[in-house]
């Protein structure tokens, strides 16, 4: 049969509904294996998997890396501090130095856009983007889709209030594309300065107020406002971006319908989310990162070849 | 030197608005007449220009020559070896080297240089500022004296207003213009494209168009309120080009130049992050590239220059947001103001020639751009119905960083005259 995905996963705005889909419904019977008193099956058994993580991140390479495990996959974590980058030496070369010790993957995450795609060009072995800029993070994207796609049994006709800091959120536009090509609506709030300008043209809707977003949207996610948006001039305080932007429960009160309120972490809480509200009912926080080991091992396992339907005979150790 | 007749080709001047065959006889580094069945003397060499048309070598006023400093990706020989290849025959260096061109000095190391290539001639641009850092106004007496044309602070903008200010009005002393890269930093800071839909697809920061915009219209309100030339380096949007209108049309002494990338790609090039699509200012949307065209067309732009980058292949393999800004221009320019510019009838041949030779001769104030009798004998004999297929890898430039790779090109460049030796000849 043909390959699921291709090569690589470096963002989700060129892949095909399809292909989505194919990811999410591989994820949902891998969300058992983390159930179970021991967590790994054979999938990837012999594959060797290098983790190359040139950006601080905690949640997104542990999470690669349990899915890898449970997996039962070789891997290795690499650092940009304390590794040859820091001694200059280039993506490409070293790229080339790990694949040439025979490895089958590369999970790659690095503070310019493009990168993963740049790394993809020039190895042979796969590339998964674990987040490149503010270009594309696909498998947070796919675990925001899954736990959307878990609560409301569907993404189709969904609307969607992207909310925050989308003008430096790769999670933003991997979500963008991810629910519009499942045919969801997409919404984006947020102060204009955190907006690109021409973002409608992606086939969103803006939103001016918060207060819009809450009346329009079945689903908000809220993105992480970075520290340093203040100091460039972007928001004039944090205090100010609460009261005028922040999720709060009063406001989430006056919306026609329930909300489901995500956020892919790390929270600033009593910023852009209220404490109240991320442990609240609405929501999802916690199952987010849950699904993200699920989805991550979705995706390894169609890249090294598996089937959509992956309770068919694991993949052997076929040529690339 | 052997005189040389060059029989039977179109001969465009565009100085003096003549088109139409004849042969071109130089002798002594002169042009010595112009003419019909020019009879062929003794001990003369006869070049066959049938076919092909004869024009004045065609003159760049923005080049990077990266000499000294950075001799690993160009020096002043290759760069203006790889200026004579593309029918160049006068080009100007830009002072952003290592040291920079700022002292009476680095100007005359540079004039040697030339000399010594003995290819394209090279007229530096010096400093406006000491280091080009914006404090302190360089020497511009000096700097002319020692063969300087212009003053530039190029790849980096004059920030100040009253530094600009300053440099238009003194540089009036020795009549020559003041070339400005119009950029607000504070606008532009982080940015490695336009602003537009691609950056946003690609989530790379972008450049807005008013970040060039602004200082285009500060450099124009301070030449009008000083009375001296500035020159506007490589406009890239529509904004731009409305501002200028307007000052040219109230007799502001502005002239300003394009850049071929300028009118040829836009910001979709950038897509799949390509970094020979990377270069400062960048590409535009369609509709700035179509207005630099028009404006290549009315005058509001005068003239077409390279902005010739030479980068390094390692420098420019690399994520995008972290290789350098700039492509090579010298080879492929005369291709792409054919291709571009006369195919569809934008322009005729000889308003071409008259863009990229006459005209920027004129606002130099360089020798040159004509084929009138006593004129230096700096002509450029090209088949503008051939094409040749652009391969960096045989490129005379150093450097490799052009978007144009594997791209088929018109107009061969068959010889390049400088003073009436030979620069360049296409192998047989």
């Amino acid at each position: 049969m043909t390959p699921a995905l291709g090569k690589d996963l470096i963002g989700l705005e060129h892949l095909t509904r399809a292909q989505i889909t194919a990811i999410l419904d591989t994820a949902e019977p891998f969300k058992e294996v983390s159930e179970r008193p021991i967590k790994k099956v054979p999938a990837l058994r012999g594959k060797t998997i290098v983790n190359l993580f040139f950006e601080a991140s905690t949640r997104t390479r542990i999470s690669f890396e349990f899915a890898e495990k449970r997996l039962s996959a070789d891997t290795v974590n690499v650092a940009a501090s304390g590794s040859s980058v820091s001694k200059g030496e280039t993506l490409v070369d070293t790229a080339r130095n790990l694949e040439a010790m025979r490895i089958d993957m590369v999970v790659i995450r690095h503070q310019s856009s493009g990168a993963a795609q740049f790394l993809a060009d020039r190895i042979r072995s796969n590339v998964v983007n674990a987040g490149d800029g503010k270009h594309e993070h696909p498998t947070q994207g796919l675990l925001d889709l899954l736990t959307l796609r878990d609560r409301f049994g569907r993404i189709e006709g969904l609307r969607v209030a992207i909310c925050g800091d989308v003008l430096h959120s790769r999670v933003a536009r991997s979500n963008i594309w991810g629910l519009l090509h499942l045919g969801a609506e997409v919404g984006v709030c947020g102060p204009p300065s955190l907006l690109p300008r021409n973002i409608a043209e992606l086939g969103v809707t803006v939103l001016p107020r918060i207060e819009d977003a809450i009346q329009w949207a079945d689903a908000l996610n809220v993105l992480r406002l970075q520290l340093e948006r203040m100091e460039a001039g972007f928001i004039p305080s944090l205090r100010e971006y609460n009261r005028v932007f922040g999720v709060t429960s009063d406001r989430l009160a006056r919306a026609p319908r329930d909300l489901v309120v995500l956020h892919p972490g790390p929270m600033n809480r009593g910023v852009e989310i209220d404490s109240d509200v991320a442990d609240g009912p609405y929501s999802v926080i916690l199952p987010q990162v849950t699904n993200g080991v699920a989805v991550r091992m979705a995706v390894l396992y169609l890249l090294a070849g598996g089937s959509p339907d992956w309770t068919a005979p694991a993949p052997g150790n076929e040529d690339r | 030197m052997r005189p040389m007749l060059i029989q039977g080709g179109r001969v465009i001047d565009p100085s003096r608005r003549t088109d139409g065959v004849a042969d071109v006889y130089l002798a002594e580094g002169r042009i010595e007449s112009v003419g019909m069945n020019i009879p062929v003397g003794p001990d003369v060499e006869v070049v066959d220009a049938r076919g092909k048309v004869v024009g004045p070598g065609l003159i760049d006023i923005h080049v990077h020559l990266r000499e000294p400093g950075q001799e690993d990706l160009e020096t002043i020989a290759t760069g203006a070896m790889a200026a004579a290849a593309g029918g160049f025959t006068g080009i100007c260096a830009m002072p952003n080297t290592d040291p920079v061109t700022d002292n009476q000095a680095a100007v005359g190391f540079i004039v040697r240089q030339a000399i010594r290539a003995a290819k394209a001639r090279v007229y530096p641009i010096g400093a406006i500022t000491m280091g080009q850092k914006g404090h302190q106004l360089a020497e511009f007496g000096e700097m002319v004296g020692a063969g300087a044309v212009a003053v530039s602070d190029d790849g980096h903008p004059v920030i100040s207003s009253h530094m600009m200010r300053t440099a238009l009005e003194y540089a009036q002393v020795f009549g020559i213009p003041v070339a400005d890269h119009c950029e607000d930093p504070t606008l532009s800071a982080g940015g490695s494209m336009h602003e537009g839909i691609v950056a946003t697809r690609l989530g790379l920061k972008g450049i807005p168009s008013a970040a060039e915009e602004i200082m285009v219209a500060r450099d124009i309100l301070l030449a009008e309120l000083t009375g001296g030339h500035v020159h506007l380096c490589h406009m890239s949007t529509r904004g731009s080009v409305e501002i200028i209108r307007r000052a040219k049309d109230r007799g502001i002494r502005v002239t300003a130049e394009a850049c071929p990338h300028h009118f040829t790609l836009t910001h979709e090039r950038v897509r799949d992050y390509d970094t020979n699509a990377k270069m400062n200012p960048p590409l535009r949307e369609a509709e700035d590239v179509e207005a630099i065209r028009q404006a290549l067309k009315d005058g509001t732009i005068d003239c077409i220059a390279t902005d010739h980058a030479p980068h390094h292949y390692d420098a420019k393999e690399r994520a995008f947001e972290e290789a350098p800004n700039g492509i090579t221009g010298l080879e492929t320019a005369l291709g792409l103001g054919i291709r571009e510019l006369v195919l569809p009838g934008l322009l005729t041949l000889p308003e071409l020639l008259e863009r990229m030779s006459t005209l920027p001769a004129r606002l130099f104030h360089l020798p040159g751009g004509t084929l009138a009798v006593g004129a230096p004998a700096d002509l450029v004999v090209f088949d503008p119905e051939a094409f040749w297929s652009v391969d960096p890898a045989r490129s005379f430039s150093k450097s490799r960083n052009t978007p144009f790779g594997g791209e088929s090109l018109p107009g061969v460049v068959a010889l390049t005259l400088v003073d009436g030796r030979i620069a360049f000849r296409q192998p047989e």
